[in-house]
């Protein structure tokens, strides 16, 4: 754990504080989530940090909430997306005929419906519960996923110690996560800083649209939305959960290229 | 003499190199090589890999591949020290005064340009000769090289000619300016023996033709011999012996010389057939989808336990293809394999987990043969935990008895294929297959991307292997030299089809058919004048026909 480079230390720091806040939001949090304490758009003051929201609901507390639940929902689709695709890519990478071709243009049609259109027709007619929210996200994510995983073991599932693991006569578990699955870790974890940030600003647009985390909860999305108005008056409330969200990517970005460097090398090394 | 062309004084090089789990460090790689080279005249670099002789090379274009620092010395071309040279009078150097030819004329050529187009490249952007006369030359050049029809090739594309055609339009493409030197990196090592012969003819007479002078880098010492008057051995960076030629062949003073001169001597006495082959192929014919014709056609051979057959041909013969066959990767369009008194199902599939177990196979690349993120530990205990289900403690003793008959031993187990050297490598591959307890493994090319010395060991204790284990190999080679020294039967092959096929004293014993005379023919001997011996006995041959 030495030599970690001095963007790594910003980005792990940053990274640390966002999930440990989202962790620890009743704790830190001064004022209740959906508490009206002041007036509508309070400046920022010593009582409160970040100023009002557009009901008088303590800013610094909803951004805070906010961060939990969005960090909440990202992670664990993120997380489904994750395992979902790359389990079948690496499975239609291994088996190849028409298990590839199947599992490939079923994802293709997937992929031919925007996302967000997709997202919205599906949330329109079922229940919008946070399960449910990230379930959609995390299916609909998987497409990308399993095109990075897919390509990637490909190269891999033709490697002579694949084959040799073939003659041995194993079975299809140990090749796709004994044999495949260490060697594709590497651009995995590179995409999976992508894709996270993805998708804080995937639930962060359904809740913008609506259709995403219902009030009273808080989210980043919502937020923006609850004090878009407030722009036009010159109050910066709509402009917080940007910040946030950019400083988020930045940092979860700057960890995940730092694992990157850690674990590819040319020579094939451990990681 | 005059004054020489080429003058290299106390040239360092380093280079940077990252281990895993410590910081990078620079390391040096040459440490202090001086020659000289007189016009005109050929100086052959030779050593093992990672002895610096391609850096060493590439130094005389002022030129450090891939993070590669030329740290110290002097390179004087033509008078003047191009280290010390502005980039502007490098870049007029190269590809004027300096050229060079590479390894793979494959991957050095561009795919999407005409050949004509690229060989003239470097003369006219040097403005040495106008486009027009540019060609003029290429063309006298394609045909001074022995190329096919030297008015039209170079409107082909790379991809239209042959791997052997390809590499003599490279070196072309290195004449074509009229340079003072040409830096010719292993120009053969990647042809078959019969195609490198042509070109190592063809690049001898164009360097005498045209009075250019050579470095010419190799690691087969039989081959620089050829074309050389001068010969440097290197070591890790190091000279090991500076001399003519013929010294170095004859009469070489340095103890890791005479290792290269009088490397392949092992000695294997030939074993009697048994009466009951453990592996008996009968009648294949095989071919890949989207192929319209045949890669195996009728092959029949048999291979008797603890024996040795070897499948030699050259790229392209099926010799590779006849594996994947007998794996069951391949299942053959017709035809029957047999295998310890049982016949094999043609697909992998249908395979038991015994004839699995009792068919290993070693391959080529002995790097990508191994999961990198897997300790030899782990990638030797795996076959006996897969097919004897043993684990924890007597697994270890396993892994630690098979490490030792590999002559590795206990410390390596916890090693990365990264950590070890490509001979270790080969050796791991050797003890995962050895762990199954096979009556049978198949090795594919197993020493062909070892240096020489390192190839020779694992010969040695493939052959100890079987003499201990019992075990019949398959051994698949273009290497000549390899087949005599461990081989109890051969079978050459041809475009698919067995050309010559018996005991390893009848098929290396004339009469011999065309082809396996000219294989045999051409495989570079440790001798002066070796190459005009052969070209001239093969114009003979033809204009007596």
């Amino acid at each position: 754990m030495k030599n970690i480079p001095i963007s790594a230390l910003i980005g792990l720091f940053l990274t640390a504080v966002y999930f440990l806040m989202a962790l620890l939001a009743p704790i830190i949090a001064p004022y209740g989530m959906a508490e009206v304490v002041g007036d509508v758009w309070e400046p920022a003051s010593s009582k409160y940090w970040l100023g009002t929201d557009n009901i008088g609901r303590d800013l610094l507390s909803r951004m805070i909430y906010g961060g939990r639940t969005t960090i909440f929902i990202a992670t664990a689709a993120t997380i489904i997306s994750f395992v979902t695709g790359s389990v079948l890519a690496f499975f239609a990478a291994v088996m190849g005929g028409w298990v590839d071709q199947v599992l490939s243009r079923f994802v293709d049609l997937i992929m031919s419906i925007p996302t967000l259109i997709f997202a919205l027709v599906v949330l329109s007619v079922m229940p919008v519960t946070i399960p449910i929210l990230i379930l959609v996200m995390g299916l609909l994510d998987s497409t990308r996923v399993y095109r990075l995983a897919r390509a990637v073991a490909v190269d891999i599932s033709v490697m002579d110690y694949v084959e040799a693991a073939r003659l041995r006569g194993e079975k299809i578990g140990w090749i796709i996560f004994r044999e495949i699955l260490p060697n594709a870790l590497s651009p995995l974890i590179a995409e999976m800083g992508l894709r996270f940030i993805f998708a804080v600003l995937f639930v962060s647009t359904l809740s913008f649209l609506g259709l995403g985390v219902q009030p009273p909860e808080a989210d980043w999305g919502g937020i923006v939305k609850e004090n878009k108005e407030g722009i036009v008056y010159g109050i910066p409330a709509a402009l917080l959960p940007a910040v946030a969200i950019a400083t988020l990517a930045i940092s979860v970005n700057l960890v995940a290229d730092w694992v990157l460097n850690r674990t590819t090398s040319l020579k094939g090394g451990r990681g | 003499m005059s004054d020489p062309l080429l003058k290299v004084r106390d040239l360092k090089i380093g280079a940077t190199v990252y281990p895993p789990g410590e910081k990078p460090h620079d390391i040096e790689i040459v440490h202090g090589v001086s020659f000289d080279l007189a016009p005109g005249k050929v100086l052959g670099l030779i050593g093992e890999s990672g002895a610096g002789k391609s850096t060493i090379g590439l130094a005389s274009m002022a030129y450090g591949r891939g993070g590669v620092k030329i740290t110290g010395g002097e390179v004087w071309v033509n008078g003047r020290d191009i280290l010390k040279s502005s980039v502007r009078d490098i870049r007029n150097l190269r590809g004027a005064e300096v050229t060079y030819v590479s390894q793979s004329a494959a991957a050095s050529f561009n795919p999407a340009k005409k050949i004509m187009d690229q060989v003239v490249e470097a003369a006219v952007e040097q403005k040495k000769f106008s486009r027009k006369e540019a060609e003029e030359r290429a063309r006298t050049l394609f045909a001074k090289l022995g190329l096919p029809d030297p008015d039209n090739i170079g409107k082909r594309f790379p991809h239209q000619v042959s791997g052997g055609q390809l590499q003599r339009c490279m070196t072309a493409l290195a004449l074509c300016p009229e340079p003072d030197l040409v830096v010719f990196d292993e120009p053969t090592t990647a042809l078959d023996v019969t195609t490198q012969i042509d070109v190592l003819m063809a690049i001898k007479e164009a360097i005498r033709d045209t009075g250019v002078a050579a470095l010419y880098i190799t690691h087969d010492l039989a081959v620089v011999a050829q074309v050389s008057d001068d010969i440097m051995v290197l070591r890790m960076g190091d000279m090991v012996e500076y001399a003519h030629t013929d010294q170095i062949i004859n009469s070489p003073k340095e103890e890791y010389t005479q290792a290269l001169v009088s490397v392949r001597s092992i000695e294997h006495e030939e074993k009697n057939p048994t009466p009951e082959p453990v592996l008996s192929v009968k009648n294949i014919t095989a071919r890949y989808k989207g192929l319209n014709f045949d890669v195996l056609k009728n092959v029949t051979v048999d291979l008797h336990p603890g024996q040795t057959l070897a499948v030699v041909g050259e790229s392209g013969s099926g010799k590779s293809t006849l594996a994947r066959v007998i794996t069951g990767l391949l299942p053959p369009s017709d035809g029957q394999i047999d295998f310890a008194g049982r016949t094999l199902s043609r697909d992998l599939a249908g395979r038991t987990r015994e004839d699995l177990r009792e068919l290993q196979m070693i391959y080529q690349m002995a790097d990508v043969a191994m999961n990198p993120r897997q300790t030899v530990g782990t990638i030797i205990g795996r076959p006996l935990e897969f097919y004897f289900n043993i684990r924890g403690s007597e697994k270890r003793k396993r892994i630690i008895d098979l490490l030792d008959e590999i002559e590795l031993g206990e410390k390596f187990m916890d090693r990365y294929p990264a950590e070890l050297s490509g001979g270790q490598k080969q050796r791991v591959c050797i003890a995962r297959s050895l762990a199954a307890k096979p009556k049978m493994i198949i090795c594919d090319e197993v020493t062909s991307a070892l240096d020489p010395l390192v190839a020779d060991g694992i010969l040695k204790l493939l052959l100890d292997l079987q003499k201990i284990e019992d075990v019949a190999y398959l051994f698949i080679t273009h290497d000549l030299a390899t087949v005599r020294a461990i081989s109890d039967s051969i079978a050459v092959m041809y475009q698919g089809k067995v050309q010559r096929y018996g005991s390893k004293s009848e098929v290396l014993s004339p009469p011999f058919d065309d082809y396996t005379d000219l294989l045999l023919s051409s495989v570079p001997e440790m001798k002066l004048g070796w190459l005009e011996e052969v070209v001239a006995h093969r114009k003979m041959e033809s204009a007596g026909n």
